[in-house]
Formats: C-alpha cells, sequence, structure tokens
C-alpha cells in the first residue's frame, strides 16, 4: 500500500489520479444518498465550500481545526508503519488535554508565556505517552494484541479525564464542571495577526518531520521493518521489544501534545464530558494517504474543510455534521477497492 | 518424443485411471507445462522424475483440482473431465497428499478426516472411525485417532494425510515429494505401504527428484524436462536395465542427451545446461561425471585443507537451549570449529537444527553453556554482537525471516546493517550509496533481478538465495551458519550456493552447513555431526565409512 | 453500606446486568464466530448501530418487537455483506473496511435520524415481557433475571447451541479449519470462502440483533450513537473468550452488571460518581490482561484473506 523504502514511486500523474478518484467517487456517492434523502447535495457542498475555503474568516478555522488532526495523524504514521495498531487516541488526547489544562494556569503567574506554554506541551505529550505505556509493554514482552488494550485504555482515560475534572482539577467559580480557565494571553500565540494559533505550525513540523524520520533514517527503517515483517526484524538482530516501546511512546507522544496545543491554543479549558474523539476518526485519513506525510496535510484539509463548513449545514442545509463521517467511510470503501483494481491491472499486465 | 506410448505400454485392455492429453499450463512469463501427454494405470506406482521447475508439481496441482489446464484434456476413466476444485478432484476418485502438511494443528486425527462432511448432515463420528481403522490395517499404520494433530511426528502426520487421501476409496493417489522429512525407517514403511497400495489395485504417482528413490519405489519412470515429457521407461525395460543404464538413460531425460538446451529454455536454464557441460561436443565431460556423481550418491570431497594446530575460530561447550512448543531444544551440544572448516550437520528435521542455528547467529538465549569465537566469550550477545565479531546466518525460511518481501533488493541487502556505516551517517541513511553498493553486489552475484529497486518477494526462489548469499558471505564474514543453503533450488542454483560454500571455507571462513540432503553434506564437509532429538549425537570425518555411521547415529544408534 | 444488599439495589443490579449484558452477548458471539473462522471484524459497532436503527424503524411502524428484532439481524447482516465482498472475496484490508463500516454507519444513521426522527424523537412503548413462571417468583432473582424480554432466554440458549455447534458439527470442524489453516480446508474440499461468508453473516446477524434489543427494549429509542462502544466490548469479549462461548457470557454478565452499576446505585442512594463506576470494568479487563499476560490465544489465520494457490 505504501512506497517501499528504495523503491521510487509510480509517476506523479498516476499517483495523483490514483488518490483523485476515489474522493471524486466519495463526494458522487455521497451527493447521491443526500438526493435519496430529499437534501440537495450540490446546495450542500456549495455551503461547506463556502464556508470553510472561501471566506476568510472559515479559512482561519478550517486551519486552526487541522492543528490537532495533523498531530494525532503523525502520531498515527509512526504506529501504522511499525505495525502497530494503536486505536487509543482517544484517551491519550483527551488526557494530555487535561494535564495541561490544569497546569498552564497553575504556572502562567510564575513563568513567562513562551515557557510556560513549552512545559505545559512537554508534560501533554509524556501523558499521553506514558498512557501508552502499559499496551507497549504488553504488546512488546507479551505479544497481548494491542488492538485490545488501546482501546480499553481509551474508554478508562476518558472516564479518568473525566473524573479529574469533575473532582480533583475543577474550577470552582463556574457552574458547568471544567478545569480553571487560561486567560486568553497567556495561550498560544496567534500568527501574523490572524486567529490561527502557532500550534498550527507545529503540527505541520511534526508531520513533516515524522515524515523524513520514517523515509530518511536509520530509525525509521528499522520502524518499517518490525512493521512489515515481525520476524525478518528479528533475524535482522532489531531489538523488537524497544523498537516496540519506543514506537509507541512516540505516536501516543504526538498525539497527547495534539490535545495540549488544543487546549493551550483554542479553548484555554477543558469541560466534562469534552471529547472530539478524533482519534478514529484519522485513522481512516492516514489510510487513505498511505502514510505519506505531504498527502496526509491534503487529506486533512479537506477533512477539516469538511467539519467547519459541516457544523453549521445542519441549520442552513438541513444536511448534520454527521453526514461528514458516511463521507470519510466512502472515501476508504473507494480507496480499497482503486487499490484493488490498480493491483489486479497490475497483476494482469505482467502476465 | 511427445507422447507416453513406448515398448513397455501397458496389457491391453487395461484403461487408464487417469490420462493427460497434450496438457498445456502458462503461468506469467514462464510455460509450466508444454503439450504433455502421459497415463496412470492401476496397481502401478509411477514415477514422475525431474528436477525443481520441470513442471511437476504443476502437474500435481492439475490434478488435485487447484488449477486448471489452458489446453488439453484430463481423462478420468477414459473420459474428460474438468477438475475445478480440490472437492471435484476427490469425487472423481483422486487423492493427494502433498509437500506441505494440510492438516489443523488444533483438531484430533479423526476430526481432520471428518472435514468436508455436508454442514446439514449430523456429525457421523463412529462411521468416521470404523473408517480409520479399515484404512490403517490396510497401510499398516498405528495412530489413536483421538490424538491432536499437533502432537503427532512429521512422518506419523503424513500417514493421517495418506489415510484421508484414501478415505473414499480413492482409485489414484498422488505422492508430492514424501520422503523429504522421513526417517530411513519412515521411507520404508512408506514403500511397504505403497506395495499394499498397489496390490490393492491403486494407481499410484510418486514425484520425486531423487533418482535412488524413483527405482527403489517405481514401476514405470516418466521424466518431465521443463515442462515438457522427456521420455519414459516401462517396467520390463527398467527391469531389463542395469543400474549405470538406468542411470544413463535417466540423466540423459533429465539433461537432454547432447546437452544443448531445450527449446524454449528461459535465460537461466540456458545457463544451467551450458553449465552442466563445459563443452557441448564432448562425449563425456567432467561436470556432466559430476552430476551424475552427485546424483548417485557417490562421495566428491573437497581436499582437506583444515590446519588443526591453530587455536579453533569457534568453541561450543555444554551448550543447552530452553524448550519451546515449536522445535526440539539443544542438549549440551559441544563442538568446535576452525577456520578453513566446513562442519556438516546432518540429521532428519525437526531434532533441534533450528535451535542450534538461532543460537549461535544470536536469535535465541542460550539457556546454559558457552559460546566462544576466537577466544572471547560471545554467549551473552544477541544479533548485533555476534554479527559485529562477524558471525553470519543463512536461514532457511528465505522469506518468511530472511528478508522483507516488499522490500527493494537493496533494502534487503543492507538490512542487517541499518544504521551503521556506511550507509548511515548520525542516524541518517544515504540511499544513493545503498543503492549504487547493491547495483555492485547485483552484477557480482549475478541475481536477476529488472533492477536493485525490485521487491525482493517478486525474485524467484534462486535468486532470492543470492541476495541471502550475497549478504551473509561478504568480505567480514567470520563464522557462517547456513541453514538448508539449498532447499527448493534447481540444480543451477544448487550448484552455485555450494560453490560459494567452499569459495568462502578457500577464504578462511568457518563454515557450518545444515541440512537435510547428505549427498550435498558429503559433497562439501570436512567433517559431518549428526543431531538427534536435541544432542550432536556424534561427529564424523568425512572419509569412507562416513555415511554409513551417520545413518546409524541418524537413527539413534552408536556411530 | 447496607443499602448495598437491600432488594432494590440487588434487584436494579441484576435487571440492568441482563439488560445492558445482553447486547454485548450477541454481539460477543457473533465476533466469536467470525474470529473463529480468521475473520477479524472491527466493524461490529458499525453492524450494531445499523441493526439498532433498522429494528427501531420496523418496530416504530409494525408495533411488532419481534419484528424489530429481525429488520435489526438483516440491517446487521447487509452490512456484513460488505465485509464479505470486499474483505473475503476480494482479499482487502480487514481493518481499513471495518473502521469504515463503523464510522459510515454512525454517519448514515445519524443522517437518517436527523432527516426522520429529529423533530419528533419517538419512543417506543414498553417492551414485552415474560416472566417465566416459577422462577419469576423467587426473591430478588425473580424480578432481576427471569422477568425479561424472551430474546433474553433465547440468548443464553444460544451460548449453549454455539458451543455444541463448535464442537460437534461440521460446520463447528469448517470454522476452525477456516481460523487456524485454512489450506488444509481447502484441501479437504471445503469452500473456504463459503465458509468465512457463513460466518461473517451470523456475524451481522447477531451484532444487529443486539442493537436492535439495544434500542427497542433497553432505550425504546434511537439516538445516534446509541451502541455507545458496545461493539468495542464485544470484539474485546470475543478475544479474551479463547473460542469459548461461556466465556462469552460470564463476561458479558460482568460488563453487563459493571454498567449497570451507575443505576443501582442511585437506586440505593449511595453517590459514587459515574465516571468511576465506568472505569470500573474497564479497568478489569486490564488488570486481567496484565495478571495473565498471555497471548489471547487468537487463530493463527485472523485477519488474513484466503487465496487458493497462495503460499
Amino acid at each position: 500500500m505504501t512506497t517501499t523504502p528504495g523503491e521510487r514511486g509510480a509517476g506523479p500523474a498516476a499517483t495523483l489520479l490514483r488518490v483523485l478518484i476515489p474522493v471524486v467517487l466519495a463526494l458522487v456517492a455521497g451527493g447521491l444518498i443526500l438526493l435519496a434523502l430529499g437534501k440537495d447535495p450540490l446546495g450542500y457542498y456549495g455551503y461547506v465550500l463556502q464556508r470553510s475555503l472561501l471566506r476568510w474568516g472559515g479559512v482561519q478555522e478550517t486551519l486552526t481545526r487541522m492543528a490537532p488532526l495533523l498531530l494525532i495523524a503523525a502520531g498515527l504514521i509512526v504506529a501504522f508503519r511499525a505495525g502497530l495498531w494503536n486505536l487509543g487516541g482517544d484517551g491519550q488526547f483527551l488526557l494530555a488535554a487535561v494535564a495541561s489544562a490544569a497546569l498552564a494556569p497553575a504556572l502562567a503567574p510564575w513563568l513567562p508565556r513562551g515557557f510556560n506554554l513549552i512545559v505545559c506541551m512537554l508534560v501533554g505529550s509524556l501523558v499521553g505517552a506514558l498512557w501508552s505505556l502499559i499496551p507497549a509493554v504488553l504488546k512488546a514482552r507479551y505479544g497481548v494484541n494491542e488492538i485490545i488494550t488501546t482501546l480499553m485504555m481509551s474508554f478508562l482515560g476518558t472516564s479518568l479525564a473525566n473524573v479529574m475534572i469533575k473532582l480533583v482539577l475543577r474550577d470552582p467559580d463556574t457552574t458547568v464542571p471544567q478545569t480553571r480557565s487560561l486567560p486568553v494571553d497567556d495561550r498560544l500565540p496567534r500568527l501574523f495577526g490572524t486567529t490561527i494559533h502557532g500550534g498550527l505550525l507545529l503540527a505541520v513540523l511534526a508531520v513533516i518531520l515524522v515524515h523524513l524520520m520514517m523515509t530518511r533514517t536509520a530509525f525509521g527503517l528499522k520502524l518499517q521493518v518490525l512493521g512489515a515483517n515481525r520476524a525478518a526484524a528479528i533475524h535482522a538482530g532489531l531489538r523488537v521489544e524497544r523498537l516496540t516501546i519506543g514506537a509507541f511512546a512516540l505516536s501516543a507522544g504526538l498525539i497527547g501534545l495534539g490535545g495540549a496545543v488544543e487546549v493551550l491554543g483554542v479553548w484555554g479549558t477543558v469541560r466534562a464530558d469534552w471529547n472530539p474523539a478524533l482519534g478514529l476518526l484519522v485513522v481512516p485519513l492516514v489510510f487513505l494517504a498511505r502514510f505519506n506525510g505531504y498527502a496526509v496535510m491534503g487529506f486533512t484539509l479537506f477533512f477539516s474543510a469538511l467539519m467547519v463548513g459541516g457544523e453549521s449545514a445542519a441549520r442552513r442545509v438541513g444536511v448534520p455534521q454527521h453526514y461528514v463521517l458516511v463521507l470519510v467511510a466512502l472515501l476508504l470503501l473507494f480507496l480499497a477497492l482503486v487499490e484493488y483494481l490498480d493491483q489486479t491491472r497490475r497483476k494482469l499486465k505482467a502476465a | 518424443m511427445q507422447s507416453g506410448e513406448t515398448a513397455d505400454s501397458p496389457r491391453s485392455g487395461r484403461v487408464a485411471v487417469a490420462a493427460l492429453r497434450g496438457v498445456t499450463k502458462r503461468f506469467p512469463g514462464i510455460v509450466a507445462l508444454d503439450a504433455v501427454s502421459l497415463e496412470f494405470h492401476p496397481g502401478e506406482i509411477h514415477v514422475l522424475l525431474g528436477e525443481n521447475g520441470a513442471g511437476k508439481s504443476t502437474l500435481v496441482s492439475l490434478l488435485a483440482g487447484m488449477q486448471q489446464p489452458d489446453e488439453g484434456d484430463i481423462l478420468i476413466d477414459g473420459a474428460p473431465a474438468t477438475i475445478d476444485s480440490p472437492r471435484r478432484s476427490m469425487d472423481l476418485g483422486i487423492g493427494a497428499v502433498f509437500q506441505r502438511v494440510l492438516l489443523v494443528p488444533s483438531l484430533t486425527v479423526i476430526e481432520n478426516l471428518m472435514l468436508g462432511g455436508s454442514w446439514l448432515k449430523p456429525l457421523a463420528r463412529a462411521a468416521a472411525l470404523r473408517r480409520f481403522e479399515e484404512l490403517s490395517s490396510l497401510l499398516g499404520t498405528r495412530i489413536d485417532p483421538h490424538a491432536p494433530v499437533s502432537g503427532l511426528s512429521l512422518g506419523e502426520q503424513q500417514q493421517v494425510e495418506i489415510t484421508r487421501a484414501l478415505w473414499r476409496d480413492e482409485k489414484l493417489l498422488l505422492l508430492d515429494e514424501p520422503t523429504s522429512m522421513l526417517t530411513p525407517q519412515g521411507v520404508a514403511d512408506l514403500g511397504r505401504m505403497m506395495q499394499r497400495l498397489k496390490e490393492k489395485g491403486v494407481a499410484l504417482i510418486l514425484i520425486t527428484h531423487k533418482l535412488l528413490e524413483a527405482y527403489d519405489f517405481g514401476d514405470r519412470i516418466s521424466v518431465l524436462r521443463l515442462g515438457r515429457f522427456a521420455g519414459d521407461i516401462g517396467p520390463q525395460r527398467l527391469q531389463a536395465m542395469s543400474e549405470a543404464e538406468r542411470t544413463d538413460t535417466v540423466i540423459g531425460l533429465m539433461f537432454g542427451t547432447d546437452g544443448a538446451p531445450a527449446a524454449g529454455a528461459t535465460a537461466a536454464t540456458a545457463t544451467t545446461a551450458a553449465s552442466a557441460t563445459a563443452t557441448p561436443a564432448a562425449a563425456s565431460d567432467p561436470s556432466r561425471e559430476e552430476e551424475l556423481a552427485i546424483l548417485l550418491g557417490k562421495k566428491l570431497r573437497r581436499a582437506n585443507t583444515v590446519d588443526r594446530s591453530k587455536p579453533a575460530t569457534l568453541s561450543v561447550h555444554a551448550l543447552s537451549t530452553a524448550p519451546d512448543f515449536a522445535e526440539t531444544p539443544l542438549h549440551a551440544v559441544n563442538f568446535d570449529l576452525w577456520s578453513g572448516e566446513v562442519l556438516g550437520i546432518a540429521g532428519v528435521d525437526g531434532n533441534g537444527q533450528k535451535h542450534l542455528a538461532e543460537v549461535l547467529a544470536g536469535q535465541r538465549p542460550s539457556w546454559q553453556g558457552r559460546i566462544e569465537l576466537a577466544g572471547s566469550d560471545i554467549t551473552r550477545g544477541r544479533v548485533p554482537e555476534r554479527r559485529q565479531r562477524g558471525v553470519r546466518y543463512v536461514t532457511d525460511d528465505r522469506l518468511g525471516e530472511g528478508t522483507v518481501g516488499t522490500f527493494s533488493v537493496a533494502a534487503n541487502l543492507v538490512l542487517k546493517e541499518i544504521g551503521s556505516p556506511p550507509y548511515w551517517r548520525r542516524g541518517i541513511s544515504d540511499w544513493e550509496l545503498i543503492h549504487e553498493s547493491a547495483r555492485e553486489q547485483i552484477r557480482r552475484n549475478d541475481i536477476r533481478t529488472p533492477s536493485e529497486l525490485t521487491p525482493v518477494g517478486k525474485l524467484s526462489g534462486g535468486n532470492v538465495q543470492k541476495v541471502l548469499l550475497a549478504r551473509e558471505l561478504d568480505a567480514e564474514a567470520n563464522v557462517a551458519i547456513l541453514n538448508k543453503p539449498t532447499y527448493g533450488l534447481d540444480l543451477h542454483n544448487q550448484r552455485l550456493a555450494l560453490d560459494r560454500i567452499v569459495a568462502a571455507a578457500g577464504r578462511g571462513v568457518a563454515l557450518i552447513v545444515i541440512s537435510t540432503d547428505l549427498d550435498e553434506l558429503l559433497e562439501v564437509s570436512d567433517r559431518i555431526g549428526v543431531m538427534f532429538q536435541g544432542r550432536l549425537a556424534g561427529i564424523v570425518d568425512n572419509d569412507d565409512g562416513a555415511l554409513d555411521k551417520i545413518r546409524r547415529l541418524m537413527a539413534g544408534a552408536q556411530a | 453500606m447496607n443499602a448495598l444488599f437491600t432488594e432494590p439495589f440487588l434487584v436494579s443490579l441484576l435487571f440492568g446486568a441482563v439488560t445492558a449484558g445482553l447486547p454485548l452477548l450477541l454481539a460477543g458471539l457473533g465476533e466469536q464466530i467470525s474470529e473463529k473462522a480468521g475473520v477479524l471484524n472491527i466493524g461490529l459497532e458499525g453492524m450494531m448501530l445499523i441493526g439498532a436503527y433498522t429494528g427501531f424503524v420496523a418496530t416504530y411502524h409494525t408495533g411488532s418487537f419481534w419484528l424489530g428484532f429481525l429488520a435489526g439481524g438483516a440491517g446487521g447482516m447487509a452490512a456484513a455483506l460488505i465485509v464479505l465482498f470486499l474483505c473475503i472475496r476480494k482479499g482487502l484490508n480487514q481493518i481499513v473496511i471495518g473502521i469504515a463500516i463503523t464510522v459510515g454507519a454512525q454517519g448514515l444513521t445519524s443522517l437518517l435520524h436527523f432527516v426522520q426522527f429529529s423533530r419528533s424523537y419517538p419512543r417506543l412503548p414498553a417492551a414485552p415481557i415474560l416472566a417465566l413462571p416459577l422462577l419469576r417468583d423467587i426473591p430478588v432473582l425473580g424480578k432481576g433475571l427471569f422477568s425479561h424480554n424472551p430474546l433474553v432466554y433465547l440468548g443464553v440458549i444460544l451460548v449453549a447451541v454455539l458451543a455444541w455447534l463448535f464442537r460437534s458439527t461440521y460446520l463447528g470442524l469448517s470454522l476452525e479449519a477456516a481460523g487456524n489453516k485454512p489450506a488444509a480446508l481447502d484441501a479437504a474440499g471445503v469452500d473456504v470462502v463459503r465458509t468465512r461468508s457463513v460466518a461473517v453473516l451470523c456475524t451481522g446477524f447477531l451484532a444487529g440483533l443486539g442493537g436492535a434489543y439495544m434500542a427497542n427494549v433497553g432505550a425504546g429509542l434511537f439516538v445516534p450513537f446509541i451502541t455507545g462502544g458496545a461493539g468495542v466490548i464485544g470484539i474485546v469479549l470475543a478475544m479474551l473468550a479463547r473460542g469459548r462461548p461461556l466465556w462469552v457470557l460470564i463476561g458479558a454478565a460482568l460488563f453487563g452488571a459493571s454498567l449497570a452499576m451507575t443505576t443501582a446505585l442511585q437506586v440505593a442512594g449511595i453517590d459514587i460518581p459515574t465516571d468511576v463506576v465506568q472505569m470500573l470494568p474497564f479497568a478489569v479487563v486490564m488488570l486481567v490482561l496484565v495478571l495473565f499476560a498471555r497471548n489471547s490465544m487468537l487463530p493463527p489465520a485472523l485477519g488474513s484473506p484466503y487465496v487458493r494457490g497462495e503460499r
């Protein structure tokens, strides 16, 4: 599914087609579903486009929304390439968010703003990474299936986050349970006079760095060997246990950073029962991009625009926000189909 | 010669149980079978002989319903039949026993035999047990039907497979290379079983590449070469000829009497034919005699140049490994290995060879004992440390663990050096250098691949092995362990591999060659050790009495 | 503390455990069938959700709960067809397709709900209850365990039926072979694709059935995301149960009890935060995994498509 190390990919035109065709098919199929339900698909798509990308305010919102998505995607690329199913993103994200949301206002009076933010982001990443430790060790030492363990830890994590907010870290001054709010001035700085916060730059950087790491460093190659063929990894003398735990830590750390960034840049606080549940939503995007960092950015932009535009589409066009999920699912299905057709075409050519 | 009719045609009036008429089967890039016609008769053991790539396995898969012919017909009892699934093959009375055991390990013997019943009917356990008893007495086997298959030895599993193949009174039994996993005793048992079936009137097809087996068991021998029917020897001729004559005829059929490559041969096999005959016109050229001798099991020995006055390069003391459920562990193994020596390790598969290879390579921790390399204790280290000291391991599981199939040839060539200079500097990969170096190695080792970027999984078995040999037998190798280095390769690539081993020994590398092929071991080894139930039962010098001693050790007796 | 052993608490706990546990049981048993045959159904949550929706709609329009269950099962099977065609017949990646099914089901059912019910939020009348004669008169247990919708009793019987099916039928042997060594099954003349297809359709049916029960009996209505992770729990139960239906029953009962604990505690007047209680079952699972850290004994061929002739 991905470009193997050392192999030159197919020509750019072919790759672009392979990516665009599923997108177009998904949009068309989704449009047909809307039609069947008596909605106007062109109206919906037009509204979404206009709301999210054709207005300056919309563009800013879309880009802001991308920050946590990109960080989660970076984390998932690391894990999936290493053959590890880190499906615990929600828990890692949320706990990191709560940790940084609680820490930032507490440290704000003592530390200069930049320093405070950096510390809190590091703490967030650390919390995320730690939350993956048990599944990582269970997998590395005992081969316990990580699908179960990360999913369980995710449920545990979201509940624990709520418990922390409602009982321990609660802001006594608010009616709705939430952590103490971080004043706007102490949050991540805005970029160049826009409403987009600096976390976006960090996120883009993270995706690029992860991509470069996977394709150009020894560590990245080792992870790929582990993901492609575990027996070969052992045979080649790779320290599989360490790599597994390391990959998990890096993956969950990036996801945790996403949670921290989202709080420190946008909300300033975490409300009880808040769960954007991005951990699983980003999985299809990463697959669609075939683990390629640059493609991930493209798909994330597309998805972010859909989310921003789709939010108010319920009132305006009569299409609820969750319709976006249908599009994502269709995208995945069509991608899988196009892949399959491409493979059979290649096999026939070789015959 | 295209048809199977010779002066020794079977007695008229007996209709062939199964026949192929002008059958052709193509795969991408290769013609596996080319207009082959054969007949199989009841009460006859028909041996199909040919080396790897000759088309034997394809023929089996056609009869077993795994593939369909592109041209030609398959006739069952004289009438054309389409065998489009294993079920259909079974319905037509064909039973097949393949090279790899196809039993479900978590089920019992009898449950495996009951697989295939209609889902709508209740489980007929009693009837199945009765049938099992019947077939057991026919075949002379003694296996507990309620034992889980995972607990049976390979020989017993094969017996269950044969029982299954005959479950519905099949008239035709296909055996694909059945003896590769058997002890000498097991081979004898198989032979007796085939006799009984023959007397009962079953038609037997025995596929093998071993000449001696063909003579021992076969009533009729047909030879396949490069997908074509090259000729056959019927029962009367077979009995009339002397061993030398038989061998000569068979070799001639297998490789072509005039030494010229058969029409339609691919480039690789043209080299095979060319290398098998040094000068095409010569009537008796040395390499052909070599081939003959190897195939006949006559020993050819390398010159013994090992200098044992110097200290041993590798010393193993009382080495044991922890038991695990897949393979036999090691028990107090002791041996020394000198520079430039080839130590062959013989023994029936599954007597600890895998553990031996893995523990020496560093892939498996030892439980007790010591390993010393050039005087220093290396017992604690794992693969990276061993590699640094020059220990190399060519695994038998080429695509399973030796390479990553989706990675390019270039990436696989550096697979064990990730992170080390010169290809990596401070953790950053130098792909330019890696590819350049790969091109060089491909050229030097004659690896047939479209480019260094091709995924290794697309290469043929022989070329994958060349990649492994190129990677492991490099300039810094000190000690090399090779597990079944010629398994599954055609003759040309087998020779290449053995040549590389001999060349490495000449350079001073100390080599351990693990193999189930005694002929090969007798050809290249200075000494041969025998593994039996996890112990090194004995090490014998490779002299005239070696074969006997080895056979005894393999069976568990004293040398 | 005395409040814990009063009748209201126990009855509430038992009743709630069964109500919450049955969908988990059905989903878990369904997933077990697939996993035995070597198919990893990550889309279980999606199948349950579709079943919940179709079941709800059917009962809402016809008034019949049995029709609702059937419709739920059918809905789940429809989703399973996607797995059948794309993964089993064409060999596409099972985990990717599973996620697509779950995400797609979430989106589709939310969309449909929005179009049809977002203004009205209809509720169903209370589901019929079959109180088992004699058993229903036992104190505490009678009201807690033996006064449920008949589907509950069928579910328990299903456990025994599956246990028998796995060990003592040709279908059971075929399933085991398909997951353990599909090449052996093929050589025995049984169609591996057909075996796995049957398994997946059964899973879809059971998952959809469980979803329909959640909507119609458990809640009496349908809202988006109503299954709330039940499918995920079903996958976990199946993986932990090592091929034994009885263990799925035990797991489902325990999980159901933890999920019902919140309400039961409220009934008893004990004030422990819901979130803490909700953590219980997951914490227990993790504890079990850590203490008995062994392989969860998944069939070797799990997740890999079978292609005849491929090595």
